[in-house]
């Protein structure tokens, strides 16, 4: 078998000389084939990745069929209300067994010849059984096959294509408090609210993980939405030409991005602009009394009055920001990527908070806001850029490199995607598992 | 729509008088076109001058296409104000995803015609914007809801939805300009 071309230790791809203060990525790293091919095996194979949430499984018998790194999985609660995570597949002959988006089912039927799987993933009837031989009928791999690992983690559910590695609380480090910080805003948990937003970028993959985080580019890419701001409120509070705020590295390639009051925009939980309705104004003013009740007056205070762009390696962004948005990415060539996006929104959220938050979350997120559609044009304006790459051949995110040790480095350093490349290069570089 | 409700709807003597704020086909087939028009012409700030003050514009997520913007997580949800702020970023070169400007079709077709509630004119119609950029030219189908009502004579707009008839956003990834 043809060995991988890349070098184990990926030195090419990455100059990280914290000395100097300079970090380089190599732009091969958003064109190359084989890169693209190590990183379905070094990465999406070895890392947790987030597939749904809970609260979209809520009921016995639903279920969800989605593509989660690549892969078609179900995803389903069966009649006693157990969870399970199968690749979508028939042992048979393969073809894909769930093609709707969700439902309830209490068994599932391959439309090729007729198998049928139990809500638990057994084959419990095959048409025409008399001509199968014992050896088949009581083949277990002749059932749905699961994941081999799947765990829930504050209601994110979260697969894992290894048998071993670390367990998802161990692999989220720091980064699992901040989902707790998000789960913890209401006390009977959070809902993925309808209208998912399913879109793509002719990009790499891994320049929306660099881009959901900088606080870098705001200023320039989203200067137009700054400005519906202030046409809107007569002024906007616009730090992003400053620092403030700070970086976290929380460990694994995680990090989180965060400050408190630092933003122009309303939180819907609970920071209100003074455009805002009386009635609203006031009914965030309860959610935010209730939340402190709850959780004290720093925790509750804090998830009200701050801004969190957490990064959670290797493709998954919650950003709690004007919205709440679960974003989740996979790559399907190095240059194209689709995007799977909802808002996370309080279970019992009061009906005209949850107007103000769906609204409000449209001002910015989303491929028709007034800043995702720009965000995109700026990775695949990249994109189309590295076909200059044998001739301009470095990225440079060395922002803030000589003080990313400091107790705050600001939301303008590029320390959360150093964190995200050196966990990258680690990942590409381990020795590959041997195939069974 | 039957002839028969056509003409229910447009009473010849009312049409004379002038009495009934609900628009003929053609009339609002005649509205339309214009405002496809200045989209094309990306003539926006005309465009939500077409708008009433309690105007809204939207576009439900492709997979519900159906939902009720309170309750469901749209990719558009706009109330006047936003609605002319987005025609007013567009013509902003810091608008990066439009500029330069993408050259656009905006095309209506099926036009039905009813009566809504208060004199409003519900107009629902097929739809099919194609949007070209740079090397990319790509189409966005679906159905149109207008809610049309008259005001000084002239038909205004006090709801645009359009449901894309996209299963997901793909490859387009975005939905930069007005549908």
């Amino acid at each position: 078998m043809k060995r991988d071309p890349i070098p184990s230790a990926l030195d090419w791809a990455i100059v990280d000389d914290r000395e100097r203060g300079v970090f380089r990525v190599n732009r091969r790293v958003f064109t190359d084939d084989a890169v693209f091919e190590r990183e379905r095996r070094q990465i999406f194979e070895r890392c947790w990745l987030y597939a749904a949430h809970e609260s979209e499984l809520a009921a016995n018998s639903s279920f969800i069929s989605r593509v989660v790194g690549g892969l078609p999985l179900i995803l389903n609660r069966d009649r006693g209300g157990g969870l399970h995570v199968f690749f979508n597949s028939c042992p048979h002959r393969g073809a894909m067994v769930c093609r709707e988006p969700q439902g309830r089912a209490r068994n599932f039927t391959c439309p090729y010849h007729g198998w049928v799987f139990s809500d638990e993933g057994r084959a419990i009837h095959r048409p025409l059984p008399e001509s199968y031989s014992p050896a088949c009928t009581q083949d277990e791999s002749l059932n749905l096959r699961p994941v081999p690992r799947f765990e829930v983690f504050a209601g994110f559910i979260f697969v894992n294509y290894a048998t071993d590695g670390p367990s998802l609380p161990d692999y989220l480090a720091d980064a699992g408090d901040y989902l707790r910080m998000i789960a913890e805003q209401d006390e009977d948990g959070m809902v993925i609210v309808g209208g998912a937003q399913s879109y793509s970028a002719r990009a790499n993959w891994k320049l929306l993980q660099e881009n959901s985080a900088d606080g870098y580019h705001a200023e320039t890419t989203h200067s137009t939405y700054f400005e519906y701001i202030r046409n809107r409120e007569g002024t906007v509070r616009n730090n992003f030409g400053k620092g403030f705020g700070r970086v976290r590295n929380l460990g694994n390639g995680h990090a989180v991005s965060e400050s408190v009051n630092g933003t122009p925009w309303g939180r819907p939980l609970a920071r209100p602009m003074e455009s805002f309705a009386q009635d609203i104004k006031d009914a965030m003013e309860a959610a935010r009394l209730q939340l402190v009740a709850r959780l004290g007056e720093e925790r509750g205070n804090f998830i009200c009055h701050s801004d969190r762009n957490l990064l959670i390696f290797p493709n998954l962004v919650v950003n709690d920001i004007m919205g709440l948005t679960v974003r989740t990415y996979c790559p399907v060539s190095p240059g194209y990527f689709e995007v799977n996006a909802w808002a996370l929104a309080p279970k019992n959220e009061a009906p005209l908070l949850r107007e103000l938050r769906l609204k409000n979350y449209l001002e910015f997120l989303g491929p028709a806001g007034f800043a995702t559609p720009d965000d995109q044009e700026m990775l695949e304006l990249c994109q189309r850029a590295y076909a200059t790459a044998r001739f301009v051949e470095w990225n440079d995110l060395s922002r803030g490199m000589l003080t990313e040790d400091a107790p705050a480095p600001a939301k303008q350093d590029e320390l959360q995607m150093r964190t995200f490349w050196r966990r990258w290069k680690e990942l590409m570089s381990a020795d590959e598992k041997v195939a069974a | 729509m039957s002839a028969g409700t056509a003409a229910r709807l447009r009473p010849e003597a009312e049409i004379a008088s002038g009495s009934t704020h609900v628009a003929s086909r053609a009339e609002v087939e005649d509205f339309l076109y214009h405002e496809a028009a200045l989209l094309d012409a990306w003539k926006v700030a005309e465009w939500a001058a077409l708008f009433t003050d309690d105007g809204e514009y939207m576009i439900p997520p492709t997979d519900d296409p159906h939902a009720d913007p309170k309750k469901t997580l749209f990719l558009v949800y706009d109330d006047r104000h936003r609605l002319a702020e987005r025609g007013k970023r567009l013509m902003n070169k810091a608008a990066h995803a439009e500029f330069p400007h993408s050259r656009t079709v905006h095309q209506y077709a099926n036009v039905r015609v009813s009566e809504g509630e208060g004199g409003e004119t519900l107009a629902r119609c097929a739809f099919s914007v194609v949007r070209s950029k740079g090397p990319i030219t790509e189409t966005y189908p679906g159905h149109m809801l207008f809610r049309l009502v008259r005001i000084d004579g002239a038909l205004r707009i006090r709801l645009k939805r359009a449901e894309l008839a996209l299963e997901v956003l793909r490859p387009h990834g975005k939905v930069s300009i007005i549908l």
